[in-house]
């Protein structure tokens, strides 16, 4: 073979730079924040708006790369002429909208939000919701000792994590993650009506008999540790989670080619959790099984 | 060079995708969530493989073709695009050559003998070529179904011939997309982990390419290419080969034919072997350096995909002796009388970007700051290629056009016979990986071990019933596993994975026969036959 051939030489660099098609511009939508005049883009939400304003909108089953579902009510604003409060996450942004993120409807609005579901449900865990129960004055004790709740028997039927659903808000992010939006493994729905609405595998069968592949990106949104990986669950019962002990580091998956970001929290020299970036370009915070559980092998003794 | 002309992205904007020989579904599942999000938006996903696999569940089409006849069904689509006046006779004329050799070497192969040849009907050839030929975006990408055959070479180049037969390379949501199997089989190749390249896919037998390492080491590099893995089996077996150092890789139960490799790893004179746990391999070894675990406890980079070279950091120091890949090499060139300092990856990656012209804008900076960087990246103010090859859509072409390459139909070495009528095939599952070095130490709950998988079909004809253990024999070995009948599996087919070697040793039945052109064993074609035990 000549070695003049491409098989010898690199091809030369393309004199322009290869990039995608410039995405279709859009409109410019101007619209007021608490009496702020903001311009988002065509087809942003309020929520985007809002936040172009620095207006804090607290959410809970709104997620980055998740479709909205519109099941929680906390992101609720007020706008004028409306009848009733938007949900800012999913309600697009319209030109001339005035939008009001603290009023006394909309405060009123997301404490009873709270206090309905501090009342029903064990929050212990969800780190983003406690300060939002002092911010807005709730008092869940104001529906009596008798109050209903979600209270149930951790659901431990696997080696990779647990399940306790007595920490569900119902929010659906594991759904739409399990779903459509990232795993399309639909293993979870919700099931029942009412305050028996619950996340179910199909007919309640444990999860080594549903069509769960343990990708675990149903733990990753989960807001309220409902959904756990099995070292935290330990951990958190021997009162050992200490996450100001953790290191956190990103590395790359050690698996296949597709080159996952791996956010690696180390405590005690143990790795104790995997998780990915939600803004990286590749997993979008998603991952699969033997990247989100499968490094035990680095702590494998006597074998290392 | 060699890698994926496109970026994770454009799977998402294209709007056909043939996966041939890849259950990405299982073996690169946050890639399929990308390729799902394509289908979702309309593009049509034709899967191409011998199984009707968990991917092939949610494509518009699936072509069981039977094993090895992938040039046979490429080709055909490659005749039935140019008789329907399907090619893009624009992009042909600027960018290739060869079109004319290809017409002539593709017309024999009409629908008919391509649906006799492969097993996929005609009309579903037709389909197929059709739907590729007319998309506005299309995208190839594949997996060790193309490559793990005697084939391999030919097997690539002719989905190569498709995407330059319809101008399917290039273009944003257009190209050729190998789906790497290891987090680092794109970046050990770039940096020169091949018997005839250096950093940067520049080949040894260049002398201008020599001269420039030469210079930056202080030493002559060797003129000549040296072996690769299947060649050097070859030397041991000559015992031209006398000496190995093996880092991070099983050879005594990856490689195909396993008595053998065994046999001949353990008739060396010295076996080095670097690895993070006591491997089979290292059991046969003289010397044992135990290794950190690259991507937990080591810095570096790796390469992925989609070209994106990436930062792997120690998120834990190794336990006990072990140390990075890094020091231990160190290490052994201070032992030899080069004194190479302290090791530390950053220094060794800034040598990289002096000698590969690809690699040289990526800093550990610009890395950190943008998730990693794609190749072809020549300085800092570059920001990478998200796609290769758009030099062939201009006009003129800049450089050398993309030749059409001669791809000659070969049935797998293997032919079935009365004596060993079935054909096994090797492949991996979701929540396994390799030999299991690294999987089996986490408690997978769909984990099921190993299985022979049996269509159906065979299943009762064979008269075994699901989860019997019987004996799988091939030419070469044979090995006790129990059945589970598979209904993805077409008659006369049979799988089994390699996850398990010290349950089933599945090598024992592969085959080591290889491509010539680059020595990978064709894992993927054996023939064997099942035996009921006690029977």
């Amino acid at each position: 073979m000549s070695t003049d051939s491409l098989w010898y030489h690199l091809p030369p660099p393309s004199t322009v730079v290869p990039t995608p098609p410039a995405e279709a511009p859009r409109a410019p939508v101007a619209l007021s924040i608490d009496g702020r005049e903001v311009e988002v883009a065509a087809g942003d939400t309020v929520l985007d708006a809002c936040r172009t304003a620095g207006a804090s909108v607290p959410t809970l089953c709104y997620l980055e790369t998740l479709t909205p579902v519109n099941a929680c009510r906390l992101c609720v604003v007020e706008q004028e002429g409306a009848r009733v409060l938007v949900p800012a996450c999913s309600r697009k942004a319209e030109p001339g909208m005035k939008i009001q993120t603290a009023s006394p409807r909309v405060r009123t609005a997301r404490k009873v939000v709270l206090e309905l579901l501090a009342s029903s449900v064990d929050l212990s865990t969800a780190g983003e919701l406690t300060p939002l129960l002092e911010e807005y004055g709730a008092a869940p004790g104001r529906f009596g000792a008798g109050a209903a709740t979600v209270a149930q028997p951790v659901k431990d039927d696997n080696d990779l994590y647990v399940r306790d659903y007595g920490k569900c808000v119902l929010c659906y992010k594991c759904v739409e993650a399990c779903g459509t939006d990232a795993q399309h493994t639909f293993a979870i729905a919700v099931a029942g009506r009412g305050f028996q609405a619950h996340i179910s595998t199909e007919l309640d069968v444990p999860l080594p008999d549903s069509a769960c592949v343990y990708c675990g990106n149903c733990i990753a949104v989960c807001p309220t540790g409902a959904l756990m990986a099995k070292p935290e669950f330990l951990l958190r019962q021997a009162e050992q989670w200490a996450p100001e002990r953790q290191a956190v580091t990103d590395t790359i998956c050690p698996y296949c080619g597709v080159g996952c970001t791996l956010t690696v929290h180390v405590q005690d020299q143990q790795i104790v959790k995997v998780t990915s970036p939600i803004d990286n370009g590749t997993t979008r915070g998603h991952l699969c099984v033997k990247g989100r559980f499968g490094f035990e092998y680095v702590h494998s003794e006597p074998e290392r | 060079m060699g890698g994926g002309t496109s970026s994770y992205r454009e799977i998402e904007e294209t709007d056909c995708i043939l996966l041939w020989g890849s259950n990405a579904r299982e073996t690169h599942p946050i890639f399929f969530h990308h390729l799902l999000q394509g289908v979702k938006r309309g593009a049509r996903l034709f899967a191409i493989d011998p199984r009707r696999t968990s991917s092939a569940e949610w494509a518009d089409v699936w072509a069981g073709l039977d094993v090895g006849t992938d040039i046979a069904l490429a080709n055909t689509m490659g005749r039935e695009i140019i008789a329907a006046g399907l090619a893009h006779d624009a992009f042909i004329a600027n960018a290739t050559t060869g079109f004319d050799d290809y017409r002539a070497m593709v017309e024999p192969w009409t629908l008919e003998r391509g649906a006799a040849e492969t097993g996929v009907p005609a009309a579903v050839i037709r389909e197929m070529a059709h739907a590729f030929a007319t998309s506005p975006r299309a995208m190839i990408c594949w997996t060790l179904g193309i490559t793990e055959h005697h084939t391999a070479v030919d097997n690539v180049l002719s989905l190569i011939n498709l995407a330059l037969l319809t101008g399917h390379v290039g273009r944003w949501g257009s190209g050729l997309n190998p789906l790497r199997g290891q987090n680092n089989v794109q970046g050990g190749g770039d940096m020169g982990a091949l018997p005839d390249r250096l950093a940067g896919f520049q080949h040894v037998e260049t002398d201008a390419v020599r001269a420039k390492f030469d210079a930056e080491w202080g030493v002559a590099v060797p003129p000549k290419r040296g072996w690769h893995l299947s060649q050097m089996f070859e030397a041991m077996e000559r015992r031209d080969l006398r000496a190995l150092y093996v880092i991070g890789e099983n050879p005594a139960q990856s490689e195909a034919d396993q008595h053998h490799a065994t046999h001949l790893l353990e008739g060396l004179d010295l076996l080095v072997v670097q690895d993070v746990v006591m491997t089979a391999t290292a059991q046969l070894a003289d010397v044992v350096f135990p290794a950190a675990a690259a991507a937990f406890e080591a810095e570096g980079t790796v390469t992925s995909s989609e070209r994106r070279v990436q930062r792997v950091r120690r998120t834990l120091a190794p336990p006990g002796e072990a140390q990075d890949d890094l020091a231990i090499i160190f290490a052994l060139a201070k032992a030899m009388g080069h004194d190479w300092g302290a090791p530390d990856a950053e220094t060794v990656w800034n040598e990289v970007r002096r000698l590969s012209p690809p690699h040289g804008g990526m800093s550990y900076a610009r890395l950190e700051a943008l998730d990693g960087l794609q190749w072809p990246c020549y300085d800092e103010a570059h920001p990478g290629e998200v796609f290769l090859h758009s030099r062939l859509w201009e006009q003129p072409v800049v450089g050398p056009r993309a030749p059409f390459s001669r791809v000659e139909h070969k049935l797998p070495v293997e032919a079935l016979s009365e004596e060993f009528p079935l054909r096994l095939t090797t492949g991996r599952r979701l929540a396994e990986y390799n030999t299991g070095v690294q999987t089996g130490a986490y408690r997978s709950p769909t984990r099921r071990g190993e299985t022979i998988d049996v269509s159906p079909e065979d299943a009762a004809q064979l008269g075994v019933a699901d989860g019997e253990r019987v004996r799988v024999r091939s030419r070469r070995g044979q090995v006790e596993a129990p059945v589970r009948v598979d209904r993805t599996l077409r008659k006369g087919l049979t799988f089994m994975t390699f996850h398990f070697p010290e349950e089933v040793a599945t090598n024992r039945l592969t085959i080591d026969t290889t491509d010539p052109k680059v020595g990978t064993a064709e894992f993927k074609a054996a023939a064997v036959r099942i035996e009921r035990i006690g029977a």
